[in-house]
């Protein structure tokens, strides 16, 4: 279920959030899966969605979420009150 | 008239923007813009003055950036940049090019995506993804990229797109349906050696006139036609090297382009001898004239990316180009001298130049 009472504090990085007006780096978002947290993520910073999930749908290649510590996908279930920590990969070059 | 030009710089570290009050130092440097995305292409929305940039980032994907105050913010958007939950992931937009209203957006793995409402959402050109061909298309080094989009001027049905290892194509139904134009050019790399596609074009562009007359850089030779691509005539005799990436068209005289001839794939893809020049024709490709005033004639292992050449539109025509060790050179002769307009750039992936 998603757009009801916020259940996941999502923590974004500063490369993702800088990409969206107002530069949010910790948002409240509603849902019982990442797939429906992202989705509802998606509502308050539209376009989001598309920087995390690619076709399948699946989690991009070099994208890290973890749920209260966990390493997750899409289907993982978010707890209320969870801590959903969107992490990019470690990346030289 | 003003001269007052800026040059728009996709890099791997995001984009720049070079200014001068008249194509010559100093030119004033701004970025990296976008967030430091990697940039494949910079154009500009005729009619908006809005700036477009393909990008792909490693982490976050594909989008196009818009900017409508000349680079000093910046949206972006990939809504609807996709083939689908079923479909490959497209990685990068390798080039976007506006007309008659519509942004195309060129895509790695290839394909062609329209905008009509300035880049917010985007759609799948699927005629060309349904096209009988599609399922044999094979990748390059540089992937399987569609890199090349060129509208008709003023028949927004037509379209030509230039994909690398597989070739040109041409739309004349608004996308619907797709035509092969390689006839007459060579893939030296194929055992048949003419083949209705394959070739793996480089850089394909319009004549000043508009309408039929196209060139384009292969990989096997610099080639012309005069009837929209259903036949192609060599043009590389005079040339020193078959290879090569980019190509300009002059704004005014449709018998004059430039492009930069590089050493074959086995012999690293830099400038012959090391010596920078830049080549012309003025008489549709029967000669070239090669112009090296102002750059460096010796020691120079450069390349130059297929986006990193850009004209002007001004009278006399400037000519900009970019390398792929982070320099930016610039004439404002019709290319007959150059000078150093920045360095330690980062790699120049592309340069757009528009009189400002």
């Amino acid at each position: 279920m998603s757009g009801g009472t916020p259940t996941a504090d999502v923590r974004l990085p500063r490369s993702l959030a800088a990409l969206f007006p107002g530069n949010r780096r910790q948002i409240p978002a509603s849902g019982s899966t990442l797939a429906e947290v992202i989705y509802d993520l998606d509502r308050t910073m539209p376009g989001i969605r598309d920087r995390l999930v690619t076709a399948g749908p699946s989690l991009r290649r070099h994208i890290n979420v973890f749920v209260n510590g966990e390493q997750s996908d899409l289907a993982t279930p978010v707890p209320p009150g969870a801590i959903v920590h969107v992490i990019p990969a470690v990346s030289g070059g | 008239m003003s001269e007052r030009v800026s040059l728009l710089i996709g890099t791997p570290k995001g984009a720049f923007i070079l200014e001068s009050d008249q194509r010559q130092p100093p030119w004033r440097l701004r970025g990296p813009l976008c967030e430091g995305w990697p940039i494949h292409d910079i154009s500009v929305m005729p009619g908006t003055g809005a700036l477009l940039a393909g990008a792909s980032n490693p982490w976050y994907g594909p989008a196009v950036w818009r900017s409508d105050d000349m680079g000093a913010t910046w949206s972006h958007s990939s809504e609807g940049l996709t083939y689908g939950d079923a479909g490959p992931s497209i990685t990068a937009v390798w080039n976007v090019t506006a007309a008659h209203g519509t942004i195309y957006a060129g895509v790695q793995p290839a394909g062609l995506f329209r905008s009509d409402d300035g880049g917010a959402t985007w759609s799948h050109v699927e005629g060309l993804t349904n096209h009988p061909t599609r399922p044999d298309w094979q990748p390059g080094r540089g992937g399987l990229i569609l890199h090349s989009i060129v509208p008709h001027r003023t028949d927004s049905d037509r379209l030509w797109v230039g994909i690398s290892s597989v070739g040109v194509f041409e739309t004349q139904d608004g996308g619907v349906t797709w035509e092969t134009r390689n006839a007459g050019v060579r893939a030296d790399f194929s055992p048949v050696p003419y083949p209705e596609w394959g070739q793996c074009v480089h850089k394909l562009v319009m004549a000043a006139d508009g309408g039929e007359h196209l060139y384009q850089q292969n990989h096997c030779g610099v080639y012309r036609t005069s009837d929209g691509g259903r036949q192609w005539e060599e043009i590389t005799s005079g040339l020193p090297s078959q290879f090569g990436f980019p190509m300009v068209a002059h704004p005014r005289d449709p018998a004059t382009i430039w492009n930069i001839p590089l050493t074959e794939p086995d012999q690293g893809r830099f400038m012959p001898d090391a010596s920078a020049a830049v080549w012309r024709t003025q008489d549709a490709g029967a000669s070239w004239v090669r112009s090296g005033n102002g750059l460096p004639q010796e020691g120079a292992f450069v390349g130059v990316l297929r986006e990193a050449m850009a004209g002007d539109g001004l009278d006399p025509a400037g000519v900009y180009f970019g390398t792929s060790t982070g320099q930016v050179y610039g004439s404002a002769d019709e290319g007959l001298t150059w000078h150093l307009v920045a360095d330690n750039l980062p790699p120049v992936w592309s340069v757009e130049a528009i009189a400002t």
